[in-house]
């Protein structure tokens, strides 16, 4: 082997050795600042209040909203959803999917940073960390002393929130499932459903777990739509980014001023001690930035002490820095897509929403025998019809069949019960006189009425007779 | 491939292929060991929890004594439990009794559908469709009547009717055709041989027959022994129903179901479910 190709192999070997990601053997400890993005982002952690107390409010005499699944009934304010409305979900759905589409397509990846649960946990578990550890610099220290009383007493007072915190998410994740009041006199008096407690225990440890100790981890190799939102960006995604052309070459900051020559970046690494993820954001865009912006207040910071103008580092699109126009929101393909799938998503919910309906009736067509002839010489179908009372009252329903003429129904001769929140089942026999029967199928619409109440429903079916 | 292009510290295996690839001995990552060990231990506890290994005339049977059947039992008496709420009431009720209530025939239609099927459907076919030789159960036309009473002795005590056969010496022909024709028109008792040859005596002057006997109304559009074809009903009129003296007869046997068969309340089950099928009376 000649020596250039063994230098050759050797840079390689080189590049490969400096290839490092941070697999978890080494914890982040990231240093606090305050700043612009720093107070956004405790603003948008608020919105998670609304998990924790949610369960609680109450509207007209019930939980306002409750997922009961053992009823297979969902509630939301007035709105009282059974599974034979749940297409509507797959709508919901939808929208949030696409939702997410569009943001990251143009703030990128603002959920990560501003308003998913593992980063504000983090947040939150890390903040009580340094408030019992110190700054990253004692945090550091306490990682590797030897085991003490002080340390374990420092830990153990840790553990102890964050276990707190994770209880009390798991218990208001649970109360969105039932009576939240009656889950927390179920839990202390140790009478809960087995359920509730198996739910309460996985939440607990996998906040604990996962805000507490995996943290940015999560976000690297766990998050699924970590990934999805990276690759969802485009050259008009304003991201935080480092402005290279102004930063480069970075020096340190000589005594009296800047070295001559270089750019405004000083090497002093404060982005980087303030990330929560341990990322470099002066190597441009990379998987493990949750685009949180605490780097910009960071360097915003430094800039404003060594009386640079602010925002070496900041929210820009690849096109601003490669000095594109940059399109308008409304002129972007993409986002127009987007709102239009948003729009349809939308109008399906509110068309679902508002046309609910109190009544449902499908009715089935008995196909063993199809049709029997009777003593008088008429055809006799047998139909199924399953209603369901989407109320919370027990109905009275009448029920009427338009079809040929001398049709008789036979069933629905009372009025017929129709149980609340529940499907009722009734056989209804049709009977036509052979002679009026003019074809094989007949159409035939079954219609209810609540006798009670504003409420009915229809079924178009078919009336079967002999091959004419 | 010297050792000093390996950059890691770690030692090689000392193969090397395509000279420079080494494979590095690496432990294994740590989540991969903790992966493995979780996996032997789990083998191990589930082996002493559940049946597994096997032994020479046996099998070991596990700390817990669980099998699958045993799963199964107790899933049914769940179920059981739940049906209890209704079944405890039947053994104590009619079956016009249970007809009468609607909540309970509800039930009774869901659970009878099996026994119909089971015991029932192979003749009748499923729904009470009937069968070529086997009456339509879905319509309101009884042989023997079709009140909840009449429907629950034909499956208790069976059903076996008889009509003489009337070929040979009783009817001619000429007298037969002309029966037949009268009878397909539905105009059977206009027909003096009707009176004449005494088939009065069993289908009644009305011609609409007698359910204690069981004989056919012979003026409406439905038809014992289908298809109601001139052909069939001439067959019918000349080797008769059941009459052991021709061998040709139309065999119309309902078997009896008591005796074991069935239980009481199955029974009932199937008399409630028939009489709901479309035509009870």
């Amino acid at each position: 082997m000649s020596k250039e190709e063994q230098s050759t192999d050797s840079a390689v070997y080189e590049e490969l050795g400096s290839y490092h990601v941070n697999t978890g053997e080494e914890t982040i400890h990231a240093k606090r600042m305050s700043g612009r993005f720093r107070n956004l982002k405790w603003l948008t952690s608020l919105s998670w209040l609304v998990f924790f107390f949610g369960p609680y409010i109450q509207y007209s005499g019930r939980q306002a909203i409750l997922f009961d699944f053992p009823n297979r009934k969902f509630y939301f304010f007035d709105i009282t959803i059974l599974p034979q409305d749940v297409w509507l979900l797959s709508l919901v759905l939808l929208f949030f999917a696409i939702l997410l589409a569009a943001v990251t397509s143009v703030v990128g990846r603002m959920f990560c940073g501003y308003f998913c649960f593992q980063t504000i946990w983090t947040d939150v578990f890390t903040w009580i960390e340094e408030k019992l550890e110190g700054k990253p610099a004692a945090r550091h220290k306490l990682d590797k002393a030897p085991l003490s009383f002080t340390k374990v007493r420092i830990k153990a007072t840790k553990y102890f929130f964050w276990l707190l915190i994770s209880v009390f998410t798991g218990i208001s994740f649970t109360a969105w499932f039932t009576d939240a009041l009656q889950l927390w006199v179920d839990l202390f008096t140790m009478q809960a459903a087995l359920a509730a407690i198996i739910t309460v225990a996985m939440f607990t440890v996998g906040t604990f777990v996962l805000a507490g100790f995996m943290r940015e981890q999560v976000c690297f190799w766990l998050c699924p739509y970590a990934r999805i939102q990276g690759v969802m960006y485009d050259s008009e995604t304003i991201l935080p980014t480092y402005d290279t052309d102004r930063g480069e070459p970075r020096g340190r900051l000589k005594k009296g001023g800047t070295v001559e020559g270089n750019g405004d970046c000083i090497s002093c690494n404060m982005c980087v001690a303030v990330c929560p993820t341990g990322v470099d954001i002066r190597d441009g865009q990379q998987e493990g930035c949750i685009t949180c912006g605490l780097c910009l207040d960071a360097c915003d910071s430094v800039m404003e002490k060594i009386k640079k103008p602010v925002g070496l580092i900041r929210y820009a699109s690849l096109d601003e820095m490669l000095g594109k126009p940059q399109l308008p929101l409304f002129k972007r393909l993409r986002v127009l897509v987007y709102i239009g799938i948003m729009t349809l998503a939308l109008s399906g919910i509110i068309y679902g929403l508002t046309h609910l309906g109190a009544l449902e009736l499908k009715v089935l067509h008995e196909r063993q025998p199809l049709f029997v002839l009777q003593g008088d010489n008429s055809i006799q179908n047998k139909y199924e019809i399953k209603i369901l009372n989407k109320t919370d009252v027990d109905e009275k329903i009448k029920l009427e069949v338009d079809g040929p003429e001398g049709m008789r129904v036979r069933g629905a001769e009372n009025l017929l019960h129709a149980g609340m929140s529940r499907v009722t089942q009734y056989t209804i026999f049709l009977n036509i006189p052979k002679k009026n029967l003019t074809q094989t199928q007949v159409p035939v619409v079954f219609r209810i009425k609540m006798t009670g109440q504003d409420g009915e429903a229809e079924y178009k079916s078919m009336f079967f007779g002999p091959k004419q | 491939m010297s050792e000093k292009k390996n950059p890691y510290s770690v030692e090689t295996t000392g193969h090397v292929w395509d000279d420079n690839l080494g494979e590095l001995l690496n432990e294994p990552p740590t989540w991969w060991r903790i992966g493995f060990h979780a996996s032997w231990i789990f083998v191990v506890l589930y082996t002493i929890i559940y049946p597994s290994w096997p032994l020479i005339d046996t099998h070991f049977k596990g700390v817990t004594g669980w099998t699958s059947i045993k799963e199964y039992k107790e899933d049914l008496k769940e179920i059981e439990t739940v049906r209890a709420k209704y079944e405890d009431k039947l053994p104590g009720m009619s079956a016009a009794a249970i007809l009468a209530d609607d909540e309970l025939s509800n039930y009774v239609v869901r659970s009878a559908k099996v026994l119909f099927g089971d015991n029932c459907a192979a003749c009748h076919g499923t729904g009470g469709a009937g069968n070529p030789g086997f009456p339509v159960l879905a319509d309101d036309v009884w042989l023997y009547g079709g009140t909840i009473d009449a429907i629950e002795q034909s499956i208790v005590n069976g059903r076996k009717g008889i009509m003489p056969k009337m070929g040979g010496m009783q009817l001619s022909d000429v007298e037969i055709n002309k029966l037949t024709a009268a009878i397909v028109d539905g105009t059977v008792t206009s027909e003096p041989l009707y009176m004449e040859k005494g088939c009065v005596a069993c289908h009644m002057p009305d011609g609409k027959g007698m359910a204690a006997m069981g004989s056919a109304n012979l003026t409406d559009g439905i038809w014992r022994f289908a298809p109601g074809t001139a052909e069939s009903v001439k067959y019918t009129i000349k080797h008769g129903v059941n009459d052991a003296s021709d061998l040709l007869t139309r065999k119309a046997e309902m078997p009896n179901f008591s005796g074991g068969k069935l239980t009481e309340v199955e029974m009932k089950k199937l008399a409630v479910y028939v009489h709901k099928l479309g035509g009870g009376q």
